[in-house]
């Protein structure tokens, strides 16, 4: 991979050093308390694979990452910034510092519907990383042209599909070139014919290298592209190791009942 | 009835200068005015702080339950018994104004919140403040909500500017009134003044439809 190449990820750290880790997370909404204590780390090139029953806790701990949820405790630590304990309230800088380490693909895509597809991809490189706007653009384009999206550019969100919108929701977010990519649900609002485009485009992320982590119910398509699943239930990690072991030979009742549900659904 | 259609032509042009000298500026002005105090009494209504948003919702309740012509009085013939003395325009800009702040506020109000809270945590996650989301994200979708019932109250507003007429600024009415009391031609002036009205309103109306379809470019049909 050539170092001009946009969809490199970012820096130049080695393989398997933590970009993350996260030692007791907490979260509640009001009296139900959602993450009771999560520790999780991911290293450089890895993808991490968060599955669980609805009520888990999965999105939530990639909206505490993200900062798009405020944890009530537990330590936050990104390779390379401050950790943050969130055992008293954090700062707006930390706060800022810890969203920029991260970018969120939202299960309902979130695009900004009055821009096209260039100005969505652009606006957080030219408005808020402040790189000069012929550069952002020169990068949109190819990373668009990347995900099969060249011609749509100047298109508004509504004229697209549903995968094309989430191709689109993807570019956007590795546009920022964050150290660890979010994927919440990317496939869950899709129809069934739209899914492969975009699960294909996360499997080529993954496959150049990128880190992430992804909350998803495709069983399949986790064990294929994740170095390591999490199975979450009730606020807790309840199990968690290579794919092919958590998800063909669990050890834990819960995981052995969550994994045989969604493979026999009948 | 003869109708003295020599009347009818000669008061015309000033009739239309009383809209254009009067009716259209104090429109204009109280209107941009009234928006820019609307936007800040909607945010001050979404803050979190509830004496501000207490504040807030008190001046749009005053506002919304007191007659226009009554706020009007108040500033030109009640502040001066307190010592403060203000002219016919400026009395009436700041009646306009504040009277299209309480009712635009709560169109503005409505509109940021239909914009999906998707919408907030997209600009957090690019990086944007939410000051920054506000501004280049939410607000240029609300705008697009906001256009059908803001140009009601830019409508209402066209015709309410003929109270002023009540507090000796010269506008569209108020020259009619002279003309009408001069020749004692009323029905024939009312009507005409009426007429210039519903054609400033036909205007602003089809203004309104070109505005929409300018803003629809990006929503799906």
């Amino acid at each position: 991979m050539s170092p001009i190449d946009p969809l490199a990820p970012r820096g130049t750290v080695p393989a398997h050093e933590p970009v993350l880790t996260v030692s007791g997370l907490r979260k509640s909404f009001g009296a139900n308390q959602v993450l009771k204590s999560i520790d999780l780390s991911v290293r450089q090139g890895e993808v991490l694979a968060l599955i669980g029953p609805s009520g888990s806790g999965k999105t939530t701990v990639l909206r505490c990452l993200n900062g798009l949820e405020t944890p009530d405790g537990g330590v936050v630590a990104f390779r390379g910034i401050r950790p943050v304990n969130f055992a008293s309230p954090a700062s707006k800088k930390q706060l800022a510092s810890l969203r920029d380490q991260s970018a969120m693909v939202f299960q309902h895509y979130n695009l900004f519907p009055h821009k096209t597809v260039l100005e969505n991809v652009i606006e957080g490189p030219v408005q808020v990383q402040k790189r000069p706007k012929a550069e952002a653009v020169r990068e949109a384009s190819s990373l668009l042209d990347r995900v099969g999206l060249a011609d749509k550019k100047d298109q508004y969100p509504h004229e697209l599909s549903g995968g094309q919108q989430q191709r689109v929701g993807i570019v956007r977010a590795l546009a920022l070139k964050p150290s660890l990519l979010l994927f919440d649900e990317p496939t869950s609002a899709l129809d069934p014919e739209l899914v492969g485009d975009v699960l294909h485009v996360i499997k080529e992320l993954a496959e150049e290298g990128w880190t992430m982590a992804l909350v998803t119910h495709e069983l399949a398509f986790a064990r294929e592209v994740a170095s390591e699943v999490v199975f979450m239930d009730g606020g807790v990690v309840v199990e968690r190791g290579h794919p092919d072991q958590v998800l063909r030979d669990p050890q834990e009742e819960r995981t052995q009942q969550f994994v045989h549900r969604l493979l026999n659904p009948f | 009835m003869d109708i003295d259609w020599d009347l009818v032509a000669g008061s015309f042009w000033p009739l239309v200068q009383g809209g254009i000298r009067g009716t259209i500026p104090l429109s204009l002005a109280s209107f941009f005015l009234g928006l820019v105090l609307a936007l800040i009494v909607a945010l001050m209504r979404l803050s979190g702080n509830k004496v501000i948003s207490a504040i807030a919702r008190g001046y749009v309740s005053v506002i919304r339950g007191t007659p226009l012509l009554v706020q009007l009085f108040v500033i030109f013939y009640g502040l001066p018994s307190i010592g403060v003395v203000i002219d016919p325009w400026p009395s009436a800009i700041i009646a306009f104004s504040l009277n299209v702040g309480g009712y635009a506020a709560e169109v503005i109000r409505a509109a940021i919140l239909s914009v999906p809270k998707g919408q907030w945590e997209a600009g957090h996650t690019i990086g944007m403040s939410p000051v920054t989301t506000l501004r280049r994200i939410i607000l240029p979708q609300a705008a697009r909500v906001s256009v059908p019932p803001l140009s009601n109250t830019f409508i209402s507003l066209v015709k309410d500017t003929s109270l002023a007429s009540l507090i000796l600024v010269t506008e569209l009415f108020r020259q009619a009134q002279e003309i009408a009391a001069f020749s004692q031609e009323f029905m024939v002036l009312y009507v005409e003044a009426a007429v210039i009205y519903w054609v400033f309103c036909l205007i602003l109306s089809s203004g309104q439809s070109q505005l929409e379809k300018r803003l629809d470019r990006y929503v799906a049909h």
